[in-house]
């Protein structure tokens, strides 16, 4: 057994016994039934989960990541200690709070549909996109935690600078992408939406989760650049590639800087 | 005396040998369908057994019933128009036509009836029938049961399914059309039906009438055409528990409405369509218990609509659920089912207590910058739309539903 697999097997015991993963996922479970019990259809629930997928994912994946990481610092000192190559640490950290996490939120939303059931297989289909997005967030943004967690000694300014960033991602980016959109009317804006929109791990989720649920209003678009893009897996495959790269780009730099970071 | 008499009668009739009943069949003695027209009694019967006839244009020019026994398939050879009916009380049943070819220069069908009345044609095949049923002053007909297949590339080089012009009292029902440019086609006709028709996947439009006045349409599906369904400068229409569904792109509408007044729209269906309904200059157009269900924009409504009332209809999962043109509203939204709806029911009379305007800030600013479509559902717009509806600026005023209902009616 490696190192990583090591670490990742204490981590995973021991974010278990801290409760927080348990009410995570209890959290997602409860919304989910409630919203299955009282919404009026698959499709507005699927609608009602998307937002919290967007919204609050990035935003308890920050906070808990960088938290976490702050908490274990005695930890990663005294296993720094030993004969532990850095990487392996980070990997075993990084998995440790991500699987946890995601595997909490995959739970949560997808059991209660086990027993509702589905209305429709593009229902069905819609679900599966959310939760596929959603994990894909959950491993980014806790990536995203990470590096500000080792960036910034100061507990308190890496927890400000995490919701920083979530704000930014999360609200005003659309803001200031909105103002672009309007202050350039004049020249053709398909190509440079795109762009703008896969620079965003959010709104690359929300684009993807678009393609499911708001095609018929997507079809109706007249420009043949978004067509394009929507009308084939193109789009979901460039989409899906950008948020790779979403992921490796922070784990990356988050590891350099672990690897020398002074601790 | 009575043997002469019947040697009389019996010379006199079989010479012309205008018979009540004529069996055609390939290997029999009488091998022509033509032929058969031409001999068989006025109100007698053609029967046509199983087989692959390639006749000459027919005609029938006399009250008569013609009709299929088996697999019996007439081909147009890609040439020309198979039967043309000139005669009043004419029943065609159980044949299949097919291969009738495309002409510009003439509308080329399979079945043309021109200037007659009570014909009955049920129960046929059609297949790649340039126009499949033609009818052109033509009253009291019934059109039941077929079932048309084209396989049209594009909207100029194919014809209708099912063509009526200039007709009176006709009932078009529970046929299958898909492959035409029109599934249904309706041109100056009066006080018709059309019920439990299927129509999907034709090129241009699933149902597509103008000037006929009077007509009902009722529990048919129209879906997964190019442009869905339009319906255009008439009074009195009856829309009836029809289903419009699966019309996606810039130009399809579940149901486009020009200039259509004074009719009903109750209890259909409008779901996954780019836009559901769109009315333009349609006045007094009462529209209720419809539902409208994850469309793009499930009712556009133009200016110069005057007067319409939506009423009890239930908009759920759509993406906008009213856009506009106008800061005013000159049609009534009431009491219909909002699932956006966010206001409170303190008496518990199932009447929201708040108004709820359905037109989104949003669904302005895309009409004026497309490529901000790409932001739908974001956070940002969902707070603007959020600001926008406690105080509206840009979006109307007047557009609102003062008695939104907090429960989805019944679903149909």
């Amino acid at each position: 057994m490696n190192a990583t697999a090591k670490i990742l097997t204490y981590e995973l015991q021991d974010v278990l016994r801290s409760r927080g993963v348990i009410a995570y996922a209890v959290f997602f479970l409860l919304l989910t039934e409630a919203l299955l019990q009282f919404g009026s259809s698959t499709a507005s629930v699927l609608l009602s989960l998307m937002n919290v997928v967007l919204l609050l994912l990035p935003l308890v994946s920050l906070v808990f990541g960088t938290m976490y990481l702050y908490n274990a610092r005695d930890f990663v000192e005294l296993l720094l200690s030993q004969p532990i190559r850095r990487p392996h640490l980070f990997g075993g950290l990084y998995l440790g709070l991500a699987v946890p996490l995601a595997t909490g939120f995959l739970a949560g939303t997808c059991l209660p549909f086990l027993w509702h059931g589905v209305e429709a297989a593009s229902h069905a289909q819609t679900l599966l996109v959310l939760a596929l997005t959603g994990t894909a967030l959950t491993f980014i943004f806790v990536a995203l935690a990470f590096l500000i967690a080792v960036r910034f000694e100061d507990k308190a300014r890496g927890l400000g600078v995490a919701l920083v960033v979530w704000l930014f991602l999360a609200v005003l980016y659309d803001g200031l992408v909105l103002l672009a959109l309007h202050m350039f009317a004049n020249y053709p804006l398909e190509t440079p939406a795109l762009v703008l929109t896969l620079l965003n791990p959010v709104d690359l989720a929300r684009v993807l989760l678009l393609l499911q649920v708001d095609i018929s209003a997507l079809m109706g678009y007249t420009g043949a650049v978004f067509e394009r893009f929507f009308g084939s897996l193109f789009g979901v495959g460039v989409a899906s590639a950008a948020l790779l790269v979403w992921l490796a780009v922070p784990l990356f730099f988050g590891l350099r800087r672990f690897n020398r970071k002074d601790f | 005396m009575t043997r002469l008499l019947l040697t009389i009668l019996l010379l006199t009739v079989l010479p012309a040998q205008a018979q009540d009943h004529l069996t055609v069949s390939p290997d029999g003695p009488m091998q022509s369908v033509a032929e058969a027209l031409a001999q068989v009694a006025p109100g007698g019967t053609v029967v046509i057994e199983a087989g692959v006839y390639q006749e000459p244009p027919l005609v029938i020019d006399k009250p008569m019933t013609l009709q299929g026994q088996g697999d019996v398939i007439l081909d147009g050879q890609s040439e020309h128009q198979i039967l043309t009916i000139t005669a009043d009380s004419v029943t065609v049943r159980g044949l299949t036509f097919r291969n009738v070819g495309v002409s510009f220069i003439e509308d080329r069908a399979a079945v043309k009836v021109d200037d007659a009345s009570h014909c009955l044609i049920e129960n046929n095949h059609f297949v790649d029938t340039f126009f499949g049923i033609y009818l052109a002053r033509t009253a009291n007909c019934r059109v039941v049961g077929n079932e048309l297949y084209a396989s049209g590339e594009t909207e100029t080089k194919s014809g209708n399914g099912i063509h009526l012009w200039y007709c009176k009292n006709i009932t078009v029902a529970d046929n299958y059309i898909t492959g035409h440019r029109d599934g249904i086609y309706f041109e100056f006709v009066e006080d018709s039906r059309v019920a439990g028709n299927l129509s999907e996947r034709n090129l241009r439009y699933g149902l597509h009438f103008m000037f006929s006045d009077r007509c009902q349409y009722h529990d048919n599906t129209f879906q997964y055409n190019d442009a869905g369904v339009a319906v255009m400068y008439t009074e009195h229409v009856e829309m009836y528990r029809n289903r419009f569904a699966h019309n996606w792109g810039s130009a399809a509408y579940g149901l486009l409405l020009k200039d259509i007044i004074d009719s009903h729209i109750e209890g259909n269906v409008f779901e996954q369509n780019t836009i559901g309904m769109y009315a333009e200059g349609s006045n007094r157009v009462v529209i209720q218990d419809n539902t409208f269900r994850e469309n793009g924009w499930a009712v556009k409504i133009m200016a110069n609509a005057l007067d319409n009332e939506f009423t009890r209809n239930s908009f759920v999962a759509n993406t906008f659920d009213v856009a506009t043109n106008s800061r005013q509203s000159y049609s009534t939204f009431d009491g219909n089912y909002w699932d956006k709806y966010q206001g409170y029911d303190l008496d518990r009379d199932g009447v929201g207590d708040v108004p709820f305007r359905p037109v989104r800030l949003f669904a302005l600013l895309v009409e004026q910058n497309e490529p901000s479509l790409l932001l739908l559902r974001s956070m940002f717009v969902d707070l603007l739309d959020a600001a926008e509806r406690v105080l509206p600026v840009l979006t109307p005023e007047t557009l609102v539903d003062t008695q939104p209902a907090m429960h989805p009616p019944m679903q149909p």
